[in-house]
């Protein structure tokens, strides 16, 4: 059982590390486009290997499933948000910062 | 038609077995709650026609969790790439908006590309063309990954054959 606890534990404070690397990121990151990315380490890795370590705590009982779920919906809906949020500051005529422009997007 | 009522017997053992890995009591009442909602909700999908007969999104099934760990190993890696940026006492960026053209034909599919992308730290789908997608990349690296077209040809690998043809 230890070796569990140990894997749960090591999970659990690597997403935490992570959602907080994420709240720097949004903070250091130059624009707006920049920052969207940086919400993304919360989506995936940080709410992923929160829930996973969670999971090993609660062993094989209905609040895996339940986790199990919460992870599927996270892992569905964090990038259509995203998705969602990119759309409405391009539409609203915000521009990207880029450092180099790509020839073949302008086809 | 007998098809259809085989999607409808499926419907209902997966309604049934959300249901009770959700509620988790066994009385009754909570069970005939359970039966009555599953009826209400079978009932819905019929009547909107949601419910499809030729059980092709079935069939892929498969196939998915093998996508889905190598796009967890994906996501991961590139989650310490990013974070090292971010951690880096300068912030080296090389922001760009690229093209790049998607081999899946089925919406599905695409949007599984798409929402893929998006997923992954560092990369961000953020137009949808007919014949493929602007995404937005933080640094050189991540760019390189979506030039390579890794992700875009293991998407494409998991399309059934027949669902190629009627995409259109």
């Amino acid at each position: 059982m230890i070796v569990v606890d140990l894997i749960s534990w090591f999970l659990i404070i690597f997403g935490s590390s992570f959602c907080v690397i994420a709240a720097i990121g949004v903070l250091r990151l130059p624009d707006y486009f920049s920052r969207i990315h940086a919400v993304g380490i919360l989506d995936s890795v940080g709410a992923g290997a929160l829930i996973l370590g969670l999971m090993l705590q609660a062993g094989l009982t209905l609040v895996t499933i339940k986790l199990l779920m919460i992870l599927v919906i996270i892992a569905i809906t964090g990038p259509t948000a995203t998705y969602a949020l990119a759309r409405a500051a391009l539409d609203s005529g915000l521009k990207a910062e880029l450092d180099e422009e790509d020839g073949s997007s302008s086809s | 038609m007998k098809k259809l009522y085989r999607s409808i017997i499926i419907a209902i053992l997966g309604l049934i077995l959300l249901w009770v890995s959700l509620s988790g009591y066994f009385n009754l009442l909570q069970l005939s709650f359970g039966i009555l909602s599953i009826c209400l909700v079978v009932w819905l999908t019929i009547h909107l026609k949601l419910l499809t007969s030729d059980g092709s999104r079935l069939k892929v099934l498969p196939r998915y969790p093998l996508y889905l760990f190598w796009l967890a190993r994906e996501v991961v890696l590139s989650n310490i790439l990013l974070a090292k940026i971010i951690l880096a006492p300068k912030i080296l960026l090389h922001r760009q908006i690229i093209y790049t053209k998607t081999y899946q034909s089925s919406d599905l599919a695409k949007t599984l590309y798409a929402n893929s992308v998006t997923l992954t730290p560092g990369t961000l789908t953020i137009d949808i063309a007919e014949e493929g997608f602007l995404v937005h990349s933080l640094a050189k690296a991540f760019t390189d990954d979506i030039r390579s077209n890794k992700m875009n040809l293991r998407v494409a690998k998991l399309e059934p054959v027949d669902s190629r043809d009627d995409a259109k």
